[in-house]
């Protein structure tokens, strides 16, 4: 029998999406802006750019230029010049300071957000039970792991902790938006409570399991402010392809100002410096720390608190998903679709009298079968005064009512049922095996009902697929996801559903070792393995797992076994987190191409540009595809060059912060549309972009006679 | 009829239907299974490593191997300095040549500095221990038989046998063993199965056409004019085919393939341009069907394939073109430093095929070549990863897959794999440390030779050619090509030392750097490919990978290249029509004892 | 590691009397038996057994009654064989080819064909472009007396065509032409 879901229903899908834009906060928020420009001129200490290689050769250049500019000066050298090498300064410091905004705007959102989940943590007096059972009242923040309070109805629950006697009604819409209240209590799986939410109803016990400052908020705030940020083993790798792509620009640049030398030729140096900063990959290298902030900040919109960042790039990789049939597959409940009566019995009969049975049946499915027979059958639905309900009991497999007439009826599993049928004398109908089986293959769970011990007909109660899981099953298909259901059933029925919801795999009468044994096999194979889980005996499986996301509703155990919790204790979250996970690798592959990809334009405009006034290598001029610089002199292209960088850095937050949208089109198709918008677009832009600059840079110049 | 046009077609066509079978050869010989080794053919193998003591095959990891490879490369050298410091003493000098080391040099100001050098034979050991065959000497001139045979030859056969080895090695870590394999082994196979048998039919098939194979000194010959004049002559058949079998490319006689003597006939030609790119070919195909990922191989190879046409297509242009030198004298596409029995459009071809290859064996001469002809060869080599070296051109193009899966992996949102292995940190950097060896000593060795006098006065053109002929030296040093504008007077000891140390640069991190990722990954748990993984069997990897390499190549060098063929292209369109009368040096003056034949 | 050197010691003799003693052998006996002439350098010799030179290597032919090789960058010598070297944009170049082309008496109307106005890079080349070979035909016909129109239709037969499907140009070899022009008995050694 099916265990029914105490979390109520309503409209849950709703009501989060209202959470989330209620968080989401705009791209360009003012005050937040405000607080990124201060902070990015603190950032220009080099001691927190030595932190970005990319940004460190960027200052460094800036320095160099302005050391050179006050050699020009002291050598009294023509004022154009003079003011071309103060203009480039200032660009290179520009540069700098625009890097330093994207970071600084990323890490003040998710700040932002952060502190939106913070200020959950109201500081509340907290009723601390002693180990002589007196009750001392102390402040929340000073409550230590293992800890022990009481909770009355209407008081905040003072810290992370779990529920060690009682049960109540929790509000927790403080942590996960929504508003109906959630059942907690002691010994189940349903143990957890956050610090923050607001115990309804009834007196509970909580043991404290967070040290002060260690909760997974507290953590997840950790991850998004920059200081404390721990660079990930693959933001690591793209640091060192960026590093090495620094290091060629660096010699490349360097070498040519003694390769000048062999015509003769003597080159300006800030002009160098200005191509250096042009071909380093400072687009990526100023937004790599603010995509990555951002990412984090995407999984904390979702309600997921990552433990660290890796966590979410790790998602993106997962190859196997293991979903809990109920809840995420199914509809958390079986519904009575179907009354099968036996032979000499009539349907409508059979619907009263499997009406009458279920009527003390709180559970959904239960009244569903109440439903189905008043709906379509229009049975009276009343008991006759004096009847008596047997509760279901783990003994009899089986529930029902003695009328006061003497007629008792039982509904309960088949077997059950048949068998007390046969102790009775009563004959089984020929076809009710067939039928019960025929039942079982569907997916679908028979539910006998006899009177009097006779057998009178099967209930079929389906399973009742989420409506629009087979799309995002396709969905994930397309990502390269196995999905992989998890359930109590039968295999038969597991089978059944797993084929109707588009599954890959099932494991039937799951235990959680059958779990546990899944997922190494999968490991065995090279696969990386996510599931989401709440109880304690998940926590192994969590923890085996490459992925595991905990319910916050779960207990300590499996919140500590996993990687991330899902304050919304949504098991659908997997697919989600996935999705985060890829779009998070995705801006930095498609940003880190753009940046290089760049670089091909820019040579078109400073190379000719710096050699167009040297005889021997004036014929240079004809690489200016461009046609830049027709007025103003040479300096004009290199401006534009240099204006073009700092600007694109700014101009790309939005991606950075966002994400690149993720398509479950295939890899290869999404690798070709990549390219084509980061890859191609990287090549053409610029050629765009420098030019338009220059359209205006170029009378300016010329204007100013600094040509 | 004139059908000259159909030799490129020749060229490429022939060698891809050889190495095919051949690859397929290759990986069953050189990579047998363990139940195999050591039996039928190859017990020639156990007999060959019983002698050796090594009968038995040592499992060995990245580090072993490559300490292997190092003690061997090190012993070569050892034994060939050795060897061509003491010609004078050894066999085989039917033409008394004297030491290598005693010709002297020639200073900036032309002084002649008749001193022992011992920096050319230091230049040439390294040379001819790294596969390159950069030869700052003139093989005719100053080499013995003995050295020819007993040096040249004999490290022109066991150094592309080293490079396969070590790709074999780099193959199976990318396959998931944790054994490479032994070195010594995979080194006998190489030389017993692939390069000593190719070698004794291409050089029968050359002697047939008429390169000499004789260990008769030069003959004296007296002209119908009366002038006499000694024709220099030797084992020169044994010699070319595995001159060009081995990416070796250095020739027996200065001036390499344009002379006669190594390549006399069309035919001789079009077995000779096959043998170069046969062997390189073949690799691919036989890493398809190592890693049994036939598809793989093939894009890899296509990739390959179409840069190469890109610089045939680019450099047969070039040189059917005129040029300023023709304008008002003479009729047709300049032939300066070309033969006629091969004219414009073979010459070309093979130019882009010689540098696609890390051959470097020439037969027209490069430094005459139009300036977008010139760049061919040089963009080739700074790519180098167009098929290249035995070996070590597979290994250079699997340094930019790895950089290509890394960035694409990111693009398509997982962390990047290869060949179902996951390309972490560790190998990143390993495989970016090779790819920035390249560029480092291109570019800085030419910043440092053309701001100073060891480059200015070194340059046999002026302008921006002169500095061309400098990137070009440093180019083909480090690529481990050998080819060279060879008009540059690089036997001084600053071009021996220098180009001795970036040829050694350029060879032994870009063999250890792959074999240490190879190594890495094979330690990796095997992911098998799902729909999200990257597919890199398909037209969008390949064309990633070809974005990637020549987007890296463009950015690394294009500030070079344009401060050399390309101003000297765009100054050539900007040159006056007229002849113009020249007061430089005397005609003909050419430094024939020095320069990069090849 | 001690016995790595000690392998590799015994690999570098092992692999010495492979690939320079076996390997040479073979093809040396190969070629002395099966291509006697060609292995000897393809040597013209005189009936008194003088060498006239080699077929496959040009030679210094500067009297008025000769085929003209092209220029060589280092006067033919075939034991320092080399080219010039110079850059089409050198006007170094220009100038060399147009001193040949004066030389070769070649004007503003009548072009020198290409070949023959520069060196090759062998400095050896023994070939000629048929239309090299018959801008010399004046003056060789002059020079020996002979009828220029019926020198020009011999040229066209001893042309080469040989591996034209190679896409191999036609040409001629100057040391067989000037040795047939002078009618001279000479043997292949």
């Amino acid at each position: 029998m099916g265990i029914a879901t105490l979390e109520p229903m309503p409209d849950v899908e709703k009501l989060k999406l209202n959470r989330r834009s209620s968080r989401h906060l705009r791209l360009f928020e003012p005050g937040l802006v405000k607080q990124a420009i201060l902070r990015s001129i603190v950032m220009l200490d080099p001691r927190i750019q030595a932190r970005n290689p990319v940004m460190f050769l960027v200052e460094g250049g800036a320095l160099l230029t302005l050391m050179v500019v006050i050699e020009s000066i002291a050598t009294g050298a023509d004022l154009g010049l003079i003011l071309y090498q103060i203009a480039l300064a200032f660009l290179l410091v520009l540069t700098v300071l625009f890097a330093n905004f994207a970071e600084a705007l990323a890490e003040a959102r998710g700040k932002a957000q952060a502190k939106s989940l913070r200020d959950t943590r109201r500081l509340t007096t907290a009723s601390r039970l002693g180990d002589d059972g007196e009750i001392e009242l102390v402040p929340s923040n000073e409550l230590k792991s293992g800890d022990r309070v009481i909770v009355e109805a209407g008081a905040i629950i003072p810290a992370d902790g779990e529920i060690i006697e009682g049960a109540a009604s929790v509000d927790e819409s403080a942590v996960t938006g929504e508003s109906a209240p959630v059942i907690r209590e002691a010994g189940g799986d349903r143990s957890g409570v956050t610090g923050g939410t607001r115990v309804l109803s009834d007196r509970i016990i909580i043991e404290i399991t967070a040290e002060p400052g260690a909760s997974f908020l507290d953590r997840m705030i950790a991850l998004v402010e920059g200081a404390r940020r721990q660079k990930t083993p693959n933001e690591i790798a793209l640091a060192i392809i960026l590093a090495a792509f620094s290091i060629v620009f660096l010699i490349v640049t360097a070498s040519l100002y003694p390769m000048a030398r062999f015509f003769d030729v003597t080159l300006d140096v800030p002009t160098l410096v200005a191509l250096l900063v042009c071909l380093i990959p400072t687009t990526i290298g100023g937004l790599l720390a603010a995509i990555g902030i951002a990412g984090m900040d995407r999984a904390l919109q979702a309600n997921l608190v990552a433990k660290s960042g890796k966590a979410v790039e790790v998602a993106g990789d997962v190859d196997t998903l293991l979903l809990d049939k109920t809840g995420t597959i199914t509809l958390g409940n079986r519904r009575a679709t179907r009354f099968t009566p036996m032979p000499g019995v009539d349907e409508h009969e059979l619907a009263r009298l499997a009406a009458l049975a279920s009527l003390a049946d709180l559970t959904p499915e239960g009244k569903s079968v109440l439903e189905l027979a008043r709906r379509d059958f229009a049975v009276d639905s009343n008991a006759p005064d004096g009847s008596q309900f047997i509760e279901f009991s783990a003994q009899t497999r089986s529930s029902g009512v003695n009328l006061p007439g003497g007629l008792s009826i039982r509904k309960g599993a088949p077997d059950t049922l048949a068998k007390a049928a046969l102790a009775a004398g009563h004959e089984i109908p020929e076809n009710y095996q067939p039928i019960v089986d025929a039942i079982a293959r569907d997916g679908s769970t028979p539910l006998a009902v006899s009177r009097d011990g006779q057998i009178v007909g099967v209930v079929t109660l389906e399973d009742i697929l989420k409506p629009g899981i087979q799309e995002r099953f396709l969905r994930l298909k397309r990502m390269g996801l196995r999905v992989v259901m998890v359930t109590g059933d039968n295999p038969l029925t597991a089978r059944s559903i797993a084929d109707r919801a588009g599954v890959d795999d099932f494991i039937a009468q799951a235990t959680p070792e059958a779990k546990l044994a899944y997922i190494r096999s999968e490991q065995a194979g090279g696969k990386l393995v996510a599931m989401m889980g709440d109880g304690t005996n998940d926590a192994p499986a969590l923890a085996q797992a490459d992925l595991g996301v905990a319910m916050n509703s779960g207990t300590q155990a499996a919140k500590e076994a996993s990687n991330m919790v899902d304050l919304d204790s949504d098991p659908t979250k997997l697919i989600e987190v996935v999705e985060i996970g890829k779009q998070l690798l995705m801006t930095r592959g498609a940003l880190t191409t753009f940046s290089i990809a760049n670089d091909l334009a820019k040579y078109f405009a400073v190379i000719p540009a710096m050699f167009v006034e040297f005889a021997p290598l004036s014929s240079l001029r004809a690489l200016d595809v461009m046609g830049l610089a027709s007025r103003g002199g040479h300096q004009s292209a290199i401006l534009s060059a240099v204006i073009f960088n700092a600007v694109i850095i700014p101009l790309l937050i939005p991606i950075a912060i966002k994400g690149v949208a993720y398509r479950p089109v295939g890899a290869s198709a999404l690798l070709r549309r990549n390219l084509l918008f980061y890859g191609l677009g990287g090549v053409v832009a610029p050629f765009l972009g420098i030019k338009l600059i220059d359209w205006i840079v170029d009378p300016i110049l010329s204007v100013l006679g600094l040509a | 009829m004139d059908i000259t046009w159909i030799h490129p077609f020749w060229a490429l066509l022939l060698p891809v239907a050889l190495a095919i079978p051949l690859g397929r050869f290759m990986a069953s010989v050189l990579d047998p299974p363990p139940e195999r080794a050591g039996h039928g053919f190859d017990r020639l193998t156990h007999w060959a490593l019983h002698a050796l003591g090594r009968s038995k095959p040592q499992a060995m990891d990245w580090k072993a191997y490559g300490r292997a490879f190092l003690i061997f490369n090190l012993t070569l050298f050892v034994l060939s300095f050795l060897a061509l410091e003491m010609q004078t003493w050894l066999p085989l000098n039917p033409d008394g040549k004297g030491s290598l080391a005693a010709h002297g040099w020639k200073d900036a100001s032309g002084t002649m500095h008749e001193n022992a050098d011992t920096a050319v034979i230091f230049n040439t050991v390294c040379s001819f221990v790294t596969n390159t065959n950069l030869q700052h000497y003139s093989g005719e001139q100053h080499l013995s038989y003995f050295s020819q045979i007993g040096v040249v030859m004999w490290l022109q056969f066991v150094t592309p046998a080293c490079g396969l080895a070590v790709m074999l090695a780099v193959i199976r870590g990318l396959r998931g063993d944790r054994n490479l394999g032994d070195f010594w082994h995979d080194l006998v196979r190489s030389l017993l199965f692939v390069f000593l048998p190719l070698a004794l039919v291409v050089a029968i098939l050359l002697a047939a056409s008429g390169v000499p194979m004789t260990f008769s000194g030069a003959a004296d010959a007296t002209s119908l004019e009366g002038v006499h004049a000694p024709i220099a002559r030797g084992p020169v058949a044994s010699f070319v085919a595995i001159k060009q079998l081995g990416t070796n490319g250095g020739g027996f006689f200065g001036p390499n393939s344009t002379h006669p003597f190594e390549n006399p006939t069309p035919f001789s030609n079009l077995v000779e341009i096959v043998s170069i790119i046969l062997v390189p070919m073949a690799t691919i195909f036989m890493f398809g069907r190592m890693i049994r990922d036939a598809k793989h191989a093939r894009v890899l190879f296509l990739v390959m394939l179409g840069m190469l046409l890109l610089g045939m297509f680019v450099a047969i242009g070039a040189e059917l073109g005129h040029g300023p030198a023709v304008k008002g004298v003479a009729q047709g596409p300049l032939l300066e430093g070309k033969e006629v029995r091969f004219g414009p459009i073979a010459s070309a071809t093979w130019a882009a095929i010689t540098t696609a290859t890390s051959n470097g064996s020439v037969y027209a001469m490069l430094d005459s070549f139009q300036p977008y002809g010139g760049l061919v060869p040089m963009s080739l080599m700074m790519l180098n990863v167009d098929y290249s070296g035995v070996g070590s051109g597979f290994l250079n193009m699997l340094m930019f897959v790895i950089a290509t899966v890394f960035i694409a992996g990111l693009m398509v949102g997982r962390t990047p794999e290869y060949l179902g292995r996951k390309i972490e940190a560790r190998e990143v950097k390993l495989a970016m440390a090779s790819l920035l060896v390249h560029p480092l000593l291109i570019v800085t060795g030419t910043a440092l030779f053309a701001a100073t006098e060891l480059g200015s006065k070194s340059v046999a053109n002026p302008g921006p050619h002169g500095f061309s002929e400098i990137l070009y030296e440093f180019t083909s040093a480090s690529a481990n090509n050998g080819s060279g504008f060879e008009g540059l007077a690089d036997n001084t000891p600053a071009w021996n030392i220098g180009t001795g140390i970036v040829l050694l640069l350029g060879r032994f991190p870009s063999m250890i750097l792959p074999l240490a990722i190879a190594g890495f990954l094979a330690e990796k748990k095997y992911t098998p490919p799902s729909l999200g993984t990257l597919p890199t069997d398909g037209v969008t990897f390949g064309a990633t990978l070809a974005g990637v390499v020549l987007l890296v190549g463009a950015l690394s060098f294009m500030p070079a290249v344009v401060m050399g063929p390309v101003a000297d292209g765009l100054s050539r369109q900007a040159a006056p029509e007229s002849p113009i009368p020249a007061q430089t040096a005397e005609p003909g003056s050419v430094q024939s004892q020095s320069k990069d034949a090849h | 590691m001690k016995r790595d050197v000690i392998t590799s010691l015994s690999a570098c003799l092992g692999t010495l009397v492979l690939c320079s003693v076996v390997y040479p052998f073979v093809v040396w006996a190969v070629a002395q038996i099966a291509f006697p002439w060609q292995a000897q350098g393809s040597l013209i010799v005189r009936d008194d057994g003088t060498i006239v030179g080699s077929s496959l290597i040009a030679q210094s032919f500067k009297g008025p009654g000769y085929f003209h090789p092209r220029p060589s960058a280092v006067d033919y010598k075939a034991d320092a064989s080399g080219g010039s070297n110079l850059a089409p944009t050198n006007p170094q170049l220009t100038e060399l080819m147009s001193t040949q082309a004066a030389a070769e008496g070649a004007t503003q109307s009548l072009h020198l064909p290409v070949d023959l106005a520069t060196r090759s890079g062998s400095g050896l080349d023994p070939h000629l472009s048929v239309e090299a070979a018959k801008f010399q035909v004046e003056r060789i016909a002059t020079a020996r007396g002979i009828d220029a129109l019926a020198l020009a239709q011999w040229i066209d037969r001893r042309a080469d065509h040989s591996w034209w499907f190679l896409g191999a140009p036609p040409r001629v070899n100057v040391l067989e032409l000037n040795l047939a022009l002078d009618g001279k008995t000479t043997s292949r050694e």
